[in-house]
């Protein structure tokens, strides 16, 4: 089993808000990973887009990704490129 | 047996099981469930989740052929939240523990809706209403089973609700219904305007209707007093039957026959015509003896749909409406959306003060291809020469001329097409902002005729939401203020040699009645039922006397005293008629 776990800070114009959040959440739901967000040692399912927007992650936010499963490590890639962006 | 006490909205007797319309507010209760109801229940969570995910996707591709793919996009989030592993796992969590599917939902639903709108964010409030907005949907799918659709129903039904916007009345079966009952909302809602269109009985302002019924219940709503008596016994089901054949029976003695000419007996004329929005209610205009229709409202082809209403649509309804009314006249309102009448979400933006905000004429000035797309429908439909434009909300003369502009483009586009429309086609002005009012000789230089808009005129000129329950008290047509500018609006029109109308509700009540005809006012535009009696309030007075008690009330300082007068008058004048015709 895989693990990835990395710190990450937001880059995404409106943070994890509205759109991003409901992309982060496909790309999530896409592998078989556990994926976990973590913000002020506040753990959530990163699959659940009513648990990823009660985060309330906005613009320049640390937050911690936590993948766990046979592809996590594609997983943690993937959804850290899209976390990185701009262009959300 | 309940007994509640209401507003009186619109007259007449009506005993019938209820239609219980769940607007915002669902009536969930909370059960116990068997161990053996468990796995049930949570098949029919599945089953309600399935459907309206299939409502979702129908509707995105609905918005996306209207709007475009980016506007459909809207819903995206919405299809995750039905997807949600949290969520659905935490409503199962609860079932497990002998919870029924409504309530552990509703539950679920509401936790989330709270946290998201306590985070101090913008767009996670908005987030919020989506969730609201896809928790409804679920609910209704559970619920359906519970409660039949109102197209469904074999008998008719009294609806109650907590309100009624017109987005729901807009798709309610109005041949299924024979009375309304609402907790909120006063004589000039939106729900007591509809009710006394269609002569159908109604209570509003009850506060607590939707805490003592439920759905199924035998009410008797009585229209007259204001009453609704929910489970009533056999006893007083009687006494209603009683009494409302007794008035029925008085209420044909007061009515004027249909061709009684809207005439002083010093011989001035005006022309009575109806305010209708429905095509349901076309044959009331005939049938109360209405010259013609100096309203039709326009909102009812747009509201409460998923998409925008074709030009072909349009004119299709805009046709049928001139046709069936000709030779009289027919007065269309071009839209006024907004206020409290919104398209479906997408387009519309949720205002904190929607009458002041981006509707009627400002919204259709920026949605021109909406705005268009009504103008060729209302031309093409002009060919009987028997329509009118009216442009609502107009607050100052750049923008009549800018909607005239474009009503111009519209019509060299149709000559260009070689299609035949009305040439010499009138164009009114609404006129319901006081700066409207108080610009009037700006306005009548520019367009054919005005139509005074009391409802919002007097709202807007005391600064009284009449929708607001706190401050409804102080919305008073009576206000001097208020018969100050309608009485200058008709003079300066009449200056200009242009005619004035009014589709306020205040041109249905007799005792207003008496005082706007002294002023000179032209045309009443009004629900169809109050026709018979504004006809009969017109035949028995003299132009002279209305006059005169104009002359004396406009130096009265208080609405009491005001309507103290026109009573005290109208007892000298109409003697035995008096409660007939000035009672509602």
């Amino acid at each position: 089993m895989e693990r990835f776990e990395q710190e990450i800070i937001v880059g995404n114009l409106h943070g994890l808000h509205a759109r991003p959040a409901a992309i982060f959440v496909q790309i999530a739901n896409k592998f078989d990973s556990s994926v976990k967000i973590e913000k002020d040692s506040e753990v959530v399912d990163g699959k659940s887009i009513i648990a990823v927007l009660s985060l309330g992650v906005s613009k320049g936010t640390r937050i911690r990704l936590i993948i766990e499963g046979n592809d996590a490590e594609e997983a943690g890639r993937e959804l850290k490129k899209f976390l990185e962006s701009n262009n959300g | 047996m309940v007994k509640l006490k209401g507003i009186a909205a619109s007259g007449g007797i009506a005993v019938g099981k209820v239609y219980y319309l769940g607007g915002d507010e669902f009536c969930i209760l909370k059960k116990r469930i068997s161990y053996e109801e468990i796995s049930r229940e949570i098949y029919r969570l599945e089953e309600a989740l399935i459907a309206t995910r299939k409502e979702i996707v129908n509707l995105q591709k609905k918005i996306s052929d209207e709007l475009g793919f980016l506007e459909a996009k809207i819903f995206e989030a919405h299809l995750l939240v039905l997807e949600d592993r949290v969520l659905i796992e935490d409503v199962i969590q609860q079932i497990k523990k002998r919870v029924n599917v409504e309530y552990a939902f509703s539950q679920s639903i509401k936790k989330y809706i709270d946290i998201l709108t306590n985070i101090d964010d913008n767009y996670l409030k908005e987030r919020a209403a989506d969730i609201k907005d896809i928790g409804k949907r679920v609910l209704r799918k559970l619920l359906k089973k519970d409660f039949p659709q109102i197209h469904e129903l074999k008998e008719k039904v009294v609806v109650v609700a907590h309100d009624l916007s017109p987005a729901d009345t807009a798709s309610l079966p109005k041949d299924k219904i024979i009375g309304f009952v609402t907790d909120i909302g006063g004589s000039t809602s939106h729900t007591a305007i509809l009710a006394r269109n269609l002569s159908i009985p109604a209570v509003v302002g009850t506060e607590v209707a939707t805490q003592h019924i439920k759905g199924g219940e035998l009410v008797v709503v009585d229209g007259f007093e204001g009453v609704v008596v929910v489970n009533p016994t056999e006893r007083t089901i009687k006494v209603y039957q009683k009494k409302s054949a007794q008035i029925r029976r008085t209420i044909k003695v007061t009515f004027a026959p249909k061709t009684l000419k809207p005439q002083t007996i010093d011989g001035k004329r005006l022309v009575i015509s109806a305010n209708i929005e429905f095509p349901e209610e076309l044959p009331l205009v005939e049938h109360f003896g209405a010259e013609g229709v100096g309203l039709y409202r326009t909102e009812y082809i747009f509201v409460g749909k998923t998409h925008l209403p074709s030009e072909e649509e349009q004119f299709k309804a805009y046709y049928n409406v001139a046709r069936k009314i000709k030779p009289n006249p027919v007065i269309i309102r071009t839209i006024d959306i907004g206020g409290d009448k919104f398209l479906s979400r997408p387009e519309v933006p949720q205002e904190f003060t929607p009458f002041l905000g981006w509707r009627a004429i400002r919204f259709c000035l920026a949605r021109p291809e909406i705005f268009k797309s009504q103008l060729r429908a209302i031309l093409r439909a002009s060919t009987e020469k028997n329509i009118k434009i009216m442009f609502p909300m107009i607050s100052g003369i750049e923008e009549l001329r800018k909607a005239k502009i474009i009503l111009q483009e519209c019509k060299e586009a149709l000559k260009k097409e070689g299609k035949s429309f009305d040439e010499d086609i009138s164009v009114g002005v609404m006129i319901e902002v006081p700066s409207a009012a108080l610009t009037a000789d700006i306005l009548a230089k520019e367009c054919d005729f005005f139509s005074i808009g009391t409802n919002d005129l007097i709202q807007y000129a005391l600064a009284v939401d009449r929708a607001n329950e706190k401050v409804a008290y102080l919305y008073e047509p009576a206000h001097p203020a208020v018969l100050r500018l309608i009485r200058d609006v008709i003079s300066i029109a009449h200056r200009n040699n242009i005619w004035v109308g009014m589709c306020g509700e205040m041109a249905g009540e007799a005792m207003f009645a008496f005082l706007l005809l002294g002023m000179g006012l032209d045309e009443f535009s009004i629900p169809p039922p109050r026709v018979p009696k504004i006809k009969r309030l017109i035949s028995k007075v003299k132009f002279s006397d209305a006059q005169k008690t104009v002359d004396a009330v406009i130096k009265l300082s208080t609405p009491k005293e005001v309507e103290k007068h026109l009573q005290n008058i109208l007892r000298e004048i109409l003697k035995d008629d008096f409660y007939t015709i000035i009672g509602r």
